[in-house]
């Protein structure tokens, strides 16, 4: 058992320095969804600010108008025809670098889920708060950064953590588009050794140990944020 | 800028607010001085609230015009902002910002728009901590005070940005019976010092011994006004004495 073990291993990873399959794929992921999550984040912000803007004050209907298409959209066709969509046919006849189609797929699909987080967040924060900054005279946008944005981003980061983990995973479809990403690497080690289990179990434990991590450390933001709640 | 000679702090002329179908306020006229301590009184849906939340605009007002320190506030060129600095607002949820210290609650506004230094701020903020008996919850969060300690905050809050007048929104109605003293000694102070306020309330007994003038409100109009002695013992408008018959 182990003496195949053993062999599996050295087959799948040392022979011919397959490891870096995995090495760079992972590099890829973690580029992809580092960009991504910052785009997604960016976008998010600005469209839930537009929309619960309009929401409260019925101003920049128009810009409105336009997020909620965007909203549709996205949320309403599978990442992966986008990521192909803006590949093909965006940047159909423009030499780009893929990670560049995967960042920008990736970040403007999760920014669509990211600013209805947002949204909940800010309309989660009972009035009370808003009108007690503007009765000391701080104008809408001075009452959304000091006192609405920080009750709505610490009521949000569950949701926000959760939203990231799934932008991490998704991103393994970015090899649809020839992108050694840490998926598209174990399968190749698959295609070269016929063997599919260590290589992918590599992946998902990978992927698995990633999630952990990060979740350890929203977890342990959403403690130092929750000082003020006794 | 329209400005007027009327030397009045706060000078309310045929002011009046709908929502949607529902005329809430309908035609208010009045004039309050530097000092005055005006307390409105009158049954719930009256238009207490909305008629003091139309002085620094939480409300818009649909008709009408609100002149303070001679200013039209209701103009749409003024910037409002700049005068609800003048405007404290006690509300009866208090509304202290959940996610910073008490002394961060008095500081932020006085730090960020009128450009005072931390210090100053802090200093400032200290002694009205003291003289409202809270000197020692500056670095406790509002979730870890008692109600009548958190609206005795928020009228510290209020008074940090140094305003001209103080509006109160049934600052005690959200009160356990027992913490509604503590907020009226507070408030007490501020009349004694001669501190301009507008107090919508239902503490009859406040509004006896503390305002200049009470006046009453039902169905968007002012229907009396008086000093407080003659408000109570000799109520002359029908409404007013069947309201005072069953609060009284």
């Amino acid at each position: 058992m182990s003496e195949k073990f053993r062999a599996d291993f050295y087959q799948n990873f040392i022979e011919d320095d397959r490891w870096k399959y995995i090495v760079n794929g992972l590099g890829n992921t973690i580029k992809i969804t580092l960009f991504a999550v910052l785009l997604g984040i960016a976008l998010g912000f600005l469209v839930a600010i537009i929309r619960s803007t309009f929401e409260k004050t019925g101003k920049l209907k128009l810009l409105n108008l336009l997020c909620r298409v965007y909203l549709t959209v996205i949320r309403g066709t599978p990442v992966l025809i986008q990521l192909l969509l803006i590949y093909f046919v965006v940047f159909g006849s423009v030499r780009i670098d893929k990670s560049l189609v995967a960042i920008l797929a990736f970040g403007i699909n999760s920014g669509a889920y990211v600013a209805e987080i947002f949204r909940s967040g800010i309309m989660s924060i009972d009035n009370g708060q808003f009108e007690a900054g503007r009765s000391l005279g701080f104008n809408y946008t001075q009452t959304m950064l000091y006192i609405i944005m920080p009750q709505a981003f610490k009521n949000v980061l569950p949701a926000l953590g959760n939203e990231f983990i799934v932008l991490l995973k998704e991103t393994s479809v970015a090899g649809y588009i020839a992108i050694q990403d840490l998926t598209k690497g174990a399968d190749i080690i698959r295609s070269r050794t016929y063997s599919a289990f260590m290589p992918l179990m590599a992946a998902a434990v990978i992927y698995l140990v990633m999630v952990m991590i990060f979740t350890y450390f929203v977890q342990r933001l959403e403690r130092r944020l929750r000082s003020s709640d006794h | 800028m329209t400005t007027n000679g009327n030397d009045a702090l706060i000078q309310v002329q045929h002011l009046g607010k709908s929502f949607e179908q529902l005329d809430v306020l309908k035609d208010i006229t009045v004039d309050i001085h530097k000092g005055d301590v005006v307390c409105v009184i009158g049954p719930s849906g009256s238009g207490k609230s909305t008629f003091l939340r139309c002085l620094n605009r939480l409300e818009e007002p649909t008709s009408g015009k609100i002149f303070f320190e001679g200013v039209d506030i209701t103009d749409p060129k003024t910037d409002i902002d700049k005068h609800r600095q003048k405007m404290g607002m006690v509300f009866q949820q208090f509304n202290l910002f959940p996610h910073m210290t008490i002394m961060r609650n008095l500081t932020i506004g006085p730090m960020k728009l009128q450009g005072r230094s931390q210090s100053e701020a802090e200093a400032e903020a200290r002694k009205l901590l003291e003289r409202v008996g809270l000197a020692d919850r500056a670095q406790a969060y509002p979730s870890q005070l008692s109600g009548g300690q958190k609206q005795r905050i928020a009228i510290v809050r209020a008074l940090c940005m140094r305003p001209e007048v103080m509006l109160f929104d049934e600052p005690t109605s959200a009160l356990d019976p027992e913490m509604v003293g503590e907020v009226l000694n507070v408030m007490r102070d501020l009349a004694r010092e001669r501190m301009t306020m507008v107090v919508v309330t239902h503490e009859m007994g406040f509004a006896r011994e503390v305002a200049d003038r009470v006046m009453f409100m039902d169905g968007g109009y002012f229907l009396e006004e008086n000093a407080p002695a003659e408000f109570f013992a000799n109520p002359k408008n029908e409404r007013l004495k069947n309201f005072l018959s069953k609060v009284l």
